[in-house]
């Protein structure tokens, strides 16, 4: 039951990915880019756990928790930069 | 004293004048006196063994691999060269306290002075030609300060710039002769070339090899056609005119001939090579030394005469000559250095050297007349000096010496020289010297003070004492190192004495004084000739050359190196295909050994991504912005994919330094154009597009074909695997291949990756340095700027953030010897985490909280890890072994230490330091002090306060 679950779950958040990139691919504004990347990082933390999980392993744990952590630190930048030019002020 | 220690002693003497300066000129110059003396002592020590015959030999094994050792030996012509380096250079310390003034660094002059000294006694000493050459190279390089040492005067830069020219390209041809004369020999070692006389004559790279090397020889020695440096080194102070152009460093190439004699000489290339440039090189000197009125200039003229005079006695290749070749070495040493020495003191008193200007100085400057009287007769060739034994000799030995067939030619120039010779040398006297005393002296002269001419006058009694008991006094010395010149054979018959009866030197010699003296009293009207006679001018033709060599080096280098990327690009990537397509076909690729595996859905998609992003960022990469986010596309795909090939601390590597990476982009990027503008021709385009498709798809293949079949050998992945844990005391084994098996490489990153961030550091403050800040100060937004400079939200978030940020960079670090992590990394993250307080809160808010600057992080971090690699030594292992064990304190379950983690905490801070000091540098570009006066949320109560004091006001 599990196995099929993490299945369809992979298979979800992977055609997440596969859409926002569409999205960072024919968006219109630079911003909308940006916004889709950002929820590409989401999607690719919930990929990370569910393969740790499918695997019964925590090694990937650490990689989705710096994507979390950090990751909207570019997206913050990208977001600065469109906004004031300047992201250091 | 051992010979390291002669050799060395002024090397390291040299460190004391530049210090003691501040004490005083007198202690600076003790200290170089000193220094000299105790080396010469040394020298003397060995003295009797040396002229017994014996040869002292000092060994060290330096890079045994290249055939470089630092071989020492001392025989009879090495002695006679280092007792004249150390003996005349203990003079010139002497007389050079005299006569720099007070405005001359001292301290400096002396360093030269004594590093110059080093080198040669080097160049004497060495039994190793590598270890020759590169002695040789010094005194260029020191020779170059020396002659430069007037920096103000734009003719000692120009002579020493000249004079470093000319010998340093000699000096690279004499690597190529004696690479080569090593070669043939087996040995770089001298002992063992001068012993292969019949191999190396016998060898087809003879000739060659001779020319290289007397290429050397001659530049060092002004020899035709390049004698024009010594010349204008004489810009330099008198006491390096003294040291450097008459007594030492000109004869250094005399040096190497006389040292290679006994291998090189004695075949038709040596006779007509080495006698011929002597004896025109001894003619030319004579004629133009007659016709310079600057005094320097006729005694430079003279040295090139002279040192062509000493050339051709060599390059005649019998063993009489050799015994005059050295004989003359030293009485030229004598009477030119004291010659110089009082030019020196005539334009340190009368302030000028215009022999126009001068004459009449015997009234005024007794003391000096005598002395440079008796010099001057000793150049001149009269007896009892000793001038005129050496030139008797010489004239002897051209008697017996035919050109092609002709047997006037050689004595016949060899009189012209002498004639010429003796006519400058009585000019220097009675133009000078005699004559009426003249009321237009641009300063009264007198006599200097004992100091000055001491050194001189004590030069002028060997001159005398050498010429009347010439066999007493430097016979043995003579001797001994003649026998070393012609390879330890049997000596020739000769004596050193005054009078050989009536022979045809003796009448060679009387015609040439008679003549010397007819040649000055017709002098007015023969300068006049010379002065409107055509002849070309060396300097000129140099500097035409030289502007030549820069137009070519120019535009080779500038057709190079345009400064468009694309170019450099463009030749290193079709140079690498096109050599791995040499090697493609030249090769064998054996059949695949490996199957390829099942690919599953996401790995599908995740490759798919990759190519979408990178495809998309190839068609908008003219977009910069975009291609930025595209970047963070392929990132965050490649972290992925690292991830799920097994390699975590890849991953972890990877996303941290996306982050800054887009950071460090982005921040570029406020200060360039949003569009990449259109540069090139489509037809270059098209050849871009061609090279870095054939490369990629290049790179595509053999990454391929590399992945399909397994390794010949073994791979070092199974060593590392099996001692991580047993050698590193860790699990991780990426880890403990970072910070112990390749520890010493992570610690020179470490270091590179400081240096960089300083550099970038320096940048900043060079260009804020400049105009370029009123601009940037200036300087307004290129795009409208929305919204708030400090956000509250984002604020709020990045400092909650911070310490879980840095608690997850501690987490990190600690587990990182066992499982995925380390100080790289971490230090990444903590880096990331203050940056964002930059981003929120603003460049002075952050910089307000920076306690520590990021120089001195980075500076701990490599001490750190230094100090971790060095204790390592304490217990007798090599640097940066790591030593671990376990722990276990009551309440806490037990723990590993281990050194690594110490090292690895200087990996850490060093990257935080390094990585904020980047990204603080380049964000000063953009900030703009006071332009942004709202300040960012602030829980400082002190403000606060400020804030109601404004309300309530």
């Amino acid at each position: 039951m599990i196995e099929t679950a993490a299945i369809f779950a992979f298979v979800c958040f992977a055609l997440g990915l596969v859409m926002n990139l569409w999205k960072v691919v024919t968006a219109e504004d630079v911003a909308d880019r940006i916004l889709a990347l950002d929820t590409m990082f989401i999607n690719a933390i919930a990929l990370l756990v569910l393969y740790g999980l499918a695997l019964g392993s925590d090694i990937f744990f650490e990689a989705a928790m710096i994507i979390a952590m950090l990751g909207f630190v570019s997206t913050v930048a990208y977001a600065r930069f469109i906004l004031r030019g300047n992201i250091i002020e | 004293m051992s010979l390291f220690l002669i050799a060395a002693l002024p090397f390291l003497g040299a460190v004391f004048p530049a210090l003691l300066i501040r004490a005083g000129r007198n202690a600076s110059a003790s200290a170089a006196g000193l220094t000299t003396l105790l080396a010469f002592v040394g020298l003397m020590l060995h003295a009797p063994a040396v002229l017994r015959g014996d040869v002292i030999q000092a060994q060290f094994d330096w890079l045994p691999g290249l055939g470089l050792n630092a071989n020492f030996f001392l025989d009879g012509l090495g002695f006679l060269f280092a007792s004249l380096i150390l003996g005349i250079g203990l003079l010139i310390i002497l007389y050079a306290r005299f006569y720099l003034s007070r405005e001359d660094p001292m301290g400096n002059f002396y360093t030269y002075l004594l590093l110059f000294q080093g080198a040669m006694v080097g160049i004497v000493t060495s039994d190793n030609i590598l270890l020759l050459l590169i002695f040789w190279e010094l005194t260029s390089l020191s020779s170059f300060l020396l002659i430069g040492f007037w920096k103000h005067l734009p003719e000692g830069r120009q002579g020493a710039r000249m004079a470093l020219t000319v010998t340093g390209a000699g000096g690279l041809a004499m690597i190529g002769g004696m690479l080569i004369l090593g070669n043939i020999a087996g040995s770089y070692d001298l002992t063992v070339i001068l012993s292969s006389k019949e191999a190396i004559q016998a060898s087809p790279l003879y000739l060659p090899a001779l020319i290289l090397i007397l290429i050397g020889a001659f530049t060092k020695s002004a020899q035709f056609p390049f004698h024009f440096w010594l010349p204008h080194a004489m810009a330099a102070p008198t006491p390096v005119s003294a040291y450097l152009h008459s007594a030492t460093m000109v004869k250094a190439g005399l040096f190497l001939l006389a040292r290679l004699w006994p291998v090189l000489a004695g075949t038709p290339e040596w006779f007509y090579i080495v006698a011929t440039t002597g004896l025109i090189t001894m003619v030319l000197g004579a004629i133009i030394a007659l016709f310079k009125d600057d005094l320097k200039a006729l005694l430079a003229f003279s040295t090139v005469s002279h040192l062509g005079l000493i050339t051709m006695l060599l390059g005649f290749g019998t063993k009489f000559a050799a015994v005059a070749a050295v004989f003359h070495i030293i009485n030229h040493a004598t009477f030119k250095a004291a010659l110089f020495m009082s030019a020196g003191i005539v334009d340190h008193e009368a302030h000028t050297r215009d022999i126009k200007r001068l004459g009449g100085l015997r009234h005024l400057m007794p003391i000096t007349f005598a002395i440079a009287t008796v010099a001057a007769l000793s150049m001149a060739g009269i007896p009892p000096f000793n001038g005129f034994l050496s030139k008797e000799m010489m004239l002897e030995e051209t008697v017996h010496t035919a050109w092609g067939g002709s047997a006037y030619l050689v004595p016949g120039l060899a009189l012209i020289g002498a004639l010429f010779s003796a006519a400058y040398s009585f000019r220097y006297i009675v133009h000078v010297f005699l004559g009426p005393k003249r009321s237009d002296y641009p300063a009264k002269p007198h006599d200097p003070g004992v100091g000055m001419w001491l050194a001189p006058a004590f030069l002028v009694g060997l001159v005398i004492l050498i010429g009347l008991f010439s066999a007493k006094i430097v016979g043995p010395l003579v001797a001994t190192a003649a026998g070393a010149v012609i390879g330890g054979e049997k000596l020739p018959y000769y004596s050193l004495k005054l009078w050989h009866g009536f022979t045809p030197a003796l009448y060679m010699s009387i015609v040439a004084v008679a003549g010397g003296a007819v040649l000055l009293m017709l002098h007015k009207p023969l300068a006049r000739m010379w002065d409107n006679a055509p002849r070309p001018e060396a300097k000129v033709i140099f500097e035409a050359l030289i502007a030549a060599l820069t137009r070519l080096a120019r535009t080779i280098t500038d057709g190079l190196h345009n400064g468009a990327m694309p170019r450099y690009a463009a030749i290193m990537i079709a140079f690498t295909v096109a050599l791995s397509f040499y090697a493609y076909q030249s090769g064998t690729l054996a059949a695949p050994t490996r199957t390829l595996q099942d690919v599953g859905l996401i790995p599908i998609l995740g490759w798919a991504s990759l190519l979408i992003a990178t495809g998309f960022m190839v068609a908008m990469h003219r977009n910069r912005l975009l291609a930025l986010v595209l970047i963070g596309v392929v990132g965050l795909v490649v972290s992925m994919g690292f991830n799920y090939l097994s390699a975590p601390d890849l991953a972890l590597t990877q996303i941290s330094v996306e982050v800054v990476t887009i950071i460090l982009m982005l921040l570029a990027l406020n200060f360039m154009p949003k569009e990449t503008p259109i540069e090139s021709s489509a037809g270059a385009r098209l050849r871009d597009i061609s090279i870095a498709s054939v490369a990629g798809l290049g790179v595509g293949g053999l990454i391929y074909a590399l992945m399909t079949r397994d390794f010949i050998g073994e791979t070092i992945s199974g060593f590392h695997l099996e001692n991580s844990y047993k050698g590193g005391g860790g699990t991780n084994v990426v880890n403990v291949i970072l910070v112990d098996f390749r520890g010493f490489d992570t610690f020179g990153e470490i270091i590179v990756l400081g240096i960089a961030a300083l550099v970038i550091f320096a940048l900043t403050e060079a260009v804020l340095g400049t105009r370029v800040r009123a601009y940037l100060l200036n300087r307004k937004p290129d795009l409208p700027q929305a919204g708030d400079s400090h956000p509250m939200m984002m604020v709020v978030a990045t400092r909650v953030m911070m310490p879980l940020a840095l608690m997850v960079a501690a987490y990190i670090f600690f587990r990182g010897h066992n499982l995925p992590g380390g100080g790289f990394i971490a230090g990444l993250i903590a880096a990331i985490a203050i940056i964002m307080q930059y981003m929120a809160s603003g460049f002075a808010w952050a910089t307000e909280r920076q306690r520590y600057p990021y120089h001195a992080i980075i500076g701990s971090g490599v001490l750190i890890a230094a100090a971790t690699g060095l204790g390592s030594w304490f217990s007798g292992t090599p640097f940066l072994t790591s030593a671990f064990g376990y722990i276990h304190w009551a309440p806490l379950e037990e723990f590993e230490w281990a050194t690594a983690a110490l090292f690895d905490l200087g990996v850490f801070l060093a990257v935080v330091g390094a990585v904020l000091l980047a990204l603080e540098s380049l964000s000063r570009f953009a900030w703009q002090p006071g332009a942004n006066t709202d300040h960012a949320m602030d829980i400082n109560p002190a403000r606060d306060d400020v804030a109601k004091t404004e309300n309530e006001g």
